[in-house]
């Protein structure tokens, strides 16, 4: 066990070098920079740019930069946003809660949903209820993601203003609530960017789910729970649904850095300040440091959920905890 | 005279499938009284394990035991209990020993947990009386440390272990017929012995019946008083097992007594049987076993045989019993004739 784990660990170390390297470069290489992008105003002089360039050390060779950016990060210093102006490091320390709440939520939400919904239509497979669940799930599973944020938008915030359309609190009325009431405020404008996130999800893993579960139900183990006494419904709950949640355990681990990334439209429709949008608009920027940085601390969040996952497993099936 | 423990009367599991309707089991009537061991043989695809699943209704769609068939156990017909009802007979009154021990029990459970089960769900024992249960019958069968292996999961013991937790499984609530279906044939020939004579021990301290589905005739010549004879869904000859093996009646049980090795024996090749057996979905009409059988003729493509009463307690589906002196003259049967294929 400590042997696997001191492989698997050696293994995403690899990857995450390997994904930032190829970031770092892929960026260098993209047409334009920093000082363009940021400084494109017309009282700008081409020599003042290059003198900018060759203070921030833009100039020398891919090499030589990546070699100072492993350097810098080895000692903890992620850079300085161009973009931003600020440190690298405070863009994501203000960024990576707002990310972290709305997609723990969303995907803590989707998978419970997602889970009972595959359970609900496995039980009884090919009857109306499994049927109708399989179209709407199909449907919800198909859309894209920026059209059901804005449909939602459309109707949860403009229609019938249940909710706020976007932000994270009031922008005017925030300061001046009690501490009860602005827990409140914050609660309201995360449902509809959550509920976007979780019904996309929800689709996939209920299919995912009954899948799993059907896959099981012919086992002879199923057989032998029945004749042992058991309802269909115990029998279910009880001795497939285990086995069918190790799959759905390793959808877990894959889909958590799925959901750092795949937020980017809907943080961008409900306008929520997070990860998501901080690497789209440092990508636009050619803000070299938080592009990387942002690639790197992704990559890390891949890794370690896919290493987590898979001890998950490991911790739920005996065969493989117990060799 | 006491009714039988268990009488499956004019039982048909049909398999609606898209080839057509399977009659995997076709008009079975069989019967087991108390603390008695009953064997059904015959090669696979015959309907007996089928037959097995039917009694606990155990059978899932697109297969259905048909209207009309009656399956007596205890007073009752199993076939027109509720859910509910049929629970409380299923692992309590009549339990069921599988042919796959590896598969039959569920990977992500200890064994312990496993044989538990059944004493929470019949006895309503507490988590922690069901697993002392359980060590108690895992002592039972034979497992050594089992205040240990209880707390193992399935893929950590052998073949043979598992078989005696499946044994100890089925024997918690000290059912009145254990159904094995093919218990051994799994398992090394060493621990086949041992296994049989571990269910045969136990079942006859506890007085426990036994219905032994197999197509092992050594298996039924060890254990069981009495055998039923299966082929294409239906059974073709029944009697106590001296009479059987001294004087079978029916082609098809002759010729898997000559398809056995004996010990002496001088043979150099096992007889066979040729062909196989027709699928489930065109039962030819007339006697099943015609195509295959030596003594076939015009008869038995037209009329389908009865059971005939051969003896006291035997029968046999076979026209032989109305024109006897036609065994004098056995011939090729039509599968092994050139030009012929097996099916």
């Amino acid at each position: 066990m400590r042997r696997y784990l001191a492989a698997r660990l050696l293994q995403a170390l690899g990857v995450v070098i390997f994904v930032t390297t190829f970031a770092f470069v892929m960026i260098h290489l993209a047409p334009g920079d920093p000082i363009a992008a940021a400084l494109a105003r017309p009282n700008i002089t081409d020599a003042m740019r290059q003198e900018w360039r060759t203070a921030y050390g833009l100039d020398r060779p891919v090499g030589e930069q990546y070699v100072r950016w492993v350097a810098n990060t080895a000692r903890g210093n992620l850079g300085f946003s161009f973009s931003h102006r600020r440190p690298v490091r405070d863009v994501f320390a203000d960024a990576l809660p707002n990310t972290l709440l709305l997609s723990g939520l969303g995907l803590v939400l989707s998978f419970a949903i997602g889970i009972v919904v595959g359970v609900v239509q496995a039980e009884r497979p090919g009857s109306g209820r499994d049927r109708w669940l399989g179209r709407v799930l199909l449907v919800l599973y198909s859309v894209p993601d920026f059209w059901l944020a804005l449909v939602i938008l459309m109707v949860f915030a403009y229609r019938l203003p249940l909710f706020p359309p976007g932000g994270m609190t009031d922008a005017v009325m925030y300061e001046y609530l009690s501490p009860g009431g602005k827990l409140l405020d914050r609660a309201r404008h995360l449902v509809l960017p959550v509920m976007t996130l979780a019904i996309l999800t929800a689709a996939g893993v209920a299919r995912f789910q009954r899948g799993a579960l059907l896959a099981v139900l012919p086992s002879d183990w199923m057989r032998t729970a029945l004749a042992k006494g058991l309802s269909w419904r115990a029998a279910v709950a009880r001795h497939a649904f285990r086995n069918a949640l190790l799959p759905v355990i390793t959808l877990f681990g894959l889909a958590v850095p799925a959901f750092a990334t795949g937020a980017i439209f809907v943080e961008k429709v409900f306008s929520w300040p997070g990860m998501g949008l901080v690497v789209v608009n440092a990508i636009a920027a050619r803000d070299y440091p938080l592009v990387t940085a942002g690639v790197m601390l992704l990559s890390v969040l891949v890794a370690a959920c896919a290493l987590l996952a898979d001890l998950a497993v490991a911790a739920a099936d005996p065969r493989i905890r117990l060799g | 005279m006491t009714p039988p423990l268990l009488e499956i009367d004019n039982l048909h599991t049909f398999f609606y499938t898209d080839n057509g309707v399977a009659r995997s089991v076709d008009g079975v009537s069989l019967h087991v009284d108390a603390g008695e061991t009953v064997g059904v043989v015959g090669e696979s695809g015959c309907g007996k394990s089928v037959t097995a699943l039917s009694i606990l209704r155990l059978i899932r769609p697109p297969g259905r035991i048909e209207a009309g068939s009656a399956i007596r156990f205890e007073g009752k017909d199993l076939l027109t209990l509720d859910d509910k009802a049929i629970r409380q007979v299923r692992g309590n009154r009549i339990a069921m020993v599988f042919q796959e021990p590896m598969t039959a029990l569920n990977p992500v459970f200890t064994v312990g947990d496993q044989i538990a089960e059944v004493a929470r769900i019949h006895a309503g024992m507490s988590k922690r009386d069901a697993m002392a249960k359980a060590i108690e019958m895992l002592r039972l069968v034979g497992i050594p440390a089992p205040e240990q292996r209880a707390y193992e999961y399935p893929h950590q013991l052998s073949g043979g272990m598992r078989q005696r937790v499946v044994i100890a499984m089925a024997l918690v609530m000290n059912p009145a017929l254990v159904i094995a279906d093919e218990p051994t044939t799994a398992l090394d020939v060493t621990i086949q012995a041992q296994i049989l004579e571990l269910l045969a021990d136990l079942t006859r301290r506890l007085g426990t019946s036994i219905l032994l589905i197999t197509h092992d005739l050594g298996v039924v010549a060890e254990n069981c008083s009495r055998v039923v004879v299966m082929y294409a869904g239906e059974v073709v000859e029944e009697a106590t097992t001296p009479d059987l093996f001294a004087h079978p009646h029916h082609p098809y049980t002759e010729g898997l007594l000559g398809a056995m090795p004996k010990v002496g024996g001088t043979a150099e090749r096992l007889a066979t049987i040729p062909g196989t057996v027709p699928p489930p979905t065109v039962w030819p009409a007339g006697c099943r076993f015609r195509e295959r059988c030596a003594y076939a003729w015009d008869r038995c493509a037209t009329e389908h045989p009865p059971l005939y009463q051969i003896a006291e307690g035997h029968v046999s589906r076979c026209h032989l019993a109305a024109e006897p002196e036609r065994r004098a003259h056995p011939h090729q049967p039509i599968a092994a004739q050139p030009g012929v294929t097996a099916a």
